[in-house]
């Protein structure tokens, strides 16, 4: 099963805290984006292998993109 | 119904509900009967229940498909009205319609709350003329939920459909309950989107429990089955009083769960970096006394019910775990009916703030973020409850004014040490105030620049400098938090406030 990781609201890719094929449990952080002068942690949703990653650091993103596929 | 049966045949015939079938199948939906979910909900059975015979001349319509009645619920009465879907699918006749009105009427006489336990397929289209245009026609049922709102507590617990114009009895509670996989609610059925519109959908992902209680927001709890569900709704009872005249009960204190970290070592001293609010929560409220009320939607904003020393409080507190805690369009609504229904029943209210602001940009402005932040501005403000509002980080722009900042009388404005209260943060603010300034210079001068203006910046700010110009009421040690609210509360509880005079006022909605 594919699940994506979205981002929860629209700023910039400050870190990937994850590198593709890593596996990840439900609940760890993939990314933290930076936006309102935040840090925004990325959860998984769910457990699994990191298939692809969508974005690079410094991208920005809106709010429902998606970040990463998690297998 | 034959002549010839006993009275106590006629009652066992009809509290048997429907035909047998109708039992399987709602069996294998992992659904309960009606008589058995009242008996979990209630202490013991239900104490009175009226109109039991409604439509006993007609076999196959056992009560008319609905049981209402009052019951005990923590030892205290409350009124309820439970569709039979074994009984045409719980659809509304004409006196179904007429024991919802009744039962309704009753709780208003009684002061008692009231609770749905809704699984019905709608109004029967056959019996319109009897139940739908009338005075005590179902818009009636309606009718009196709004004018109960706020005089009694209104409990949903939805455990099948609630179409078409039934699927205003929740929108009309205080609270939804949805059982996950079996509760429904929309205005039209997927197969009449198709018809009408030419949408695809199904029932799940266009009127599921799911949707509702993550995205819509008009469901407030998940439930995975109906006991999950009836548990809730007797663990919520337990907050509130009886009606709008009267306090919520005082139970004996516990302590906290214990925890290695404390307050102090929780929270970060990067105040951009997250951390979570469930932990602080967590250490200042009594073990196992938190009743969470929207939970999958809104993330970025976390309302419960819970006490403290034995008092019960609803919090109202931000997440920057989610969202950094930045206030939507969506928590600033969620906030807004939260705060209305602890106000309505004398439930003190605590804010928790940690808040960069409220979002910017073109999707929220789209969505009329102004408006929404309105609304939680207005209903914090018209709250007459204890109010108290703590700092425990960043209290930025109006963010401080949505979470109950000084200037909407709360009771106290308490922070933390590690509080900043500023129109904006250190970096957005050295940025909007020197930007021609920085850009001027050689770069090489400009990260000490813009370092000399941070630390000018946060010296303005400093949370002393405010607690001496008397801005906030006083600074505590995070590890004393909840002795302080709790010596508060103590102090408040005898509060008598009238917020204005007037008819009602002209709300942002």
């Amino acid at each position: 099963m594919m699940n994506e990781v979205k981002a929860s609201m629209a700023g910039s890719v400050w870190k990937l805290v994850v590198q593709q094929g890593e596996e990840v449990s439900e609940g760890q952080d993939i990314a933290i984006l930076e936006s309102m002068k935040m840090e925004i942690p990325i959860p998984s949703e769910s457990s699994g292998s990191v298939k692809e990653l969508k974005v690079s650091e410094g991208d920005f993103v809106n709010e429902g993109d998606v970040i990463a596929i998690i297998e | 119904m034959a002549k010839n049966q006993t009275l106590e045949e006629k009652r066992k015939h009809i509290s048997s509900g429907g035909a047998e079938k109708y039992h399987a199948k709602n069996a294998e939906k992992g659904k309960m009967f009606v008589r058995e979910r009242l008996q979990l909900l209630f202490d013991d059975d239900m104490s009175i229940e009226d109109a039991f015979f409604a439509n006993n001349q007609d076999d196959k319509l056992p009560a008319d498909g609905v049981v209402t009645g009052i019951g005990k619920i923590n030892g205290e009465q409350v009124c309820v009205m439970a569709n039979d879907s074994t009984v045409k699918a719980g659809s509304w006749g004409a006196r179904t319609v007429e024991k919802i009105i009744r039962i309704q009427e009753t709780a208003m006489k009684l002061q008692l709350p009231m609770l749905y336990l809704v699984d019905s397929a709608g109004a029967r289209i056959t019996d319109q003329v009897d139940m739908f245009p009338n005075r005590r026609g179902a818009g009636r049922i309606f009718h009196n939920q709004i004018k109960l709102s706020g005089r009694v507590p209104q409990v949903c617990l939805l455990f099948g459909p609630s179409a078409a114009g039934g699927a205003y009895i929740p929108a009309f509670c205080d609270i939804v309950v949805m059982v996950d996989g079996n509760a429904s609610m929309y205005l039209g059925s997927p197969r009449m989107a198709e018809k009408v519109i030419g949408e695809k959908v199904s029932l799940e992902e266009m009127g599921g429990a799911k949707m509702h209680c993550s995205v819509s927001g008009c469901g407030d709890v998940l439930a995975k089955d109906e006991q999950e569900a009836i548990s809730f709704a007797r663990k919520y009872m337990s907050y509130f009083p009886a009606n709008y005249r009267k306090a919520p009960a005082q139970k004996e204190s516990i302590d906290p769960v214990a925890f290695e970290k404390s307050i102090e070592e929780l929270i970060p001293e990067n105040q951009n970096a997250p951390f979570d609010m469930y932990q602080l929560i967590d250490r200042i409220i009594d073990e196992g006394s938190f009743c969470e009320i929207k939970k999958k939607f809104a993330p970025e904003l976390i309302t419960g019910l819970s006490r403290i020393d034995g008092r019960v409080v609803g919090i109202i507190a931000n997440q920057p775990r989610a969202k950094g805690g930045v206030l939507f369009p969506d928590s600033a609504d969620k906030s807004a009916k939260f705060i209305q229904l602890c106000d309505a029943f004398n439930i003190p209210l605590l804010f928790l703030v940690d808040i960069p602001g409220f979002m910017i940009g073109t999707k929220v402005e789209r969505a009329g973020i102004i408006r929404h932040g309105a609304k939680m501005l207005s209903a914090m403000s018209e709250a007459t409850v204890p109010k108290i509002s703590v700092i425990v980080r960043k209290a930025y722009g109006a963010g401080l004014y949505a979470m109950a900042g000084p200037a909407f009388e709360p009771d106290a404005c308490i922070a933390l040490p590690t509080a900043q209260i500023a129109v904006m943060g250190p970096e957005a603010a050295v940025n909007a105030v020197y930007a021609n300034k920085i850009a001027e210079l050689p770069e090489e001068e400009r990260p000490a620049f813009i370092k000399e203006k941070h630390e000018e910046y946060k010296e303005n700010i400093d949370i002393y400098r405010l607690a001496s110009e008397l801005v906030i009421d006083d600074i505590i040690q995070p590890d004393r938090l909840r002795e302080e609210l709790a010596i508060r509360y103590e102090a408040y509880q005898n509060k008598d406030v009238t917020f204005t005079e007037r008819k009602h006022g002209v709300y942002p909605v």
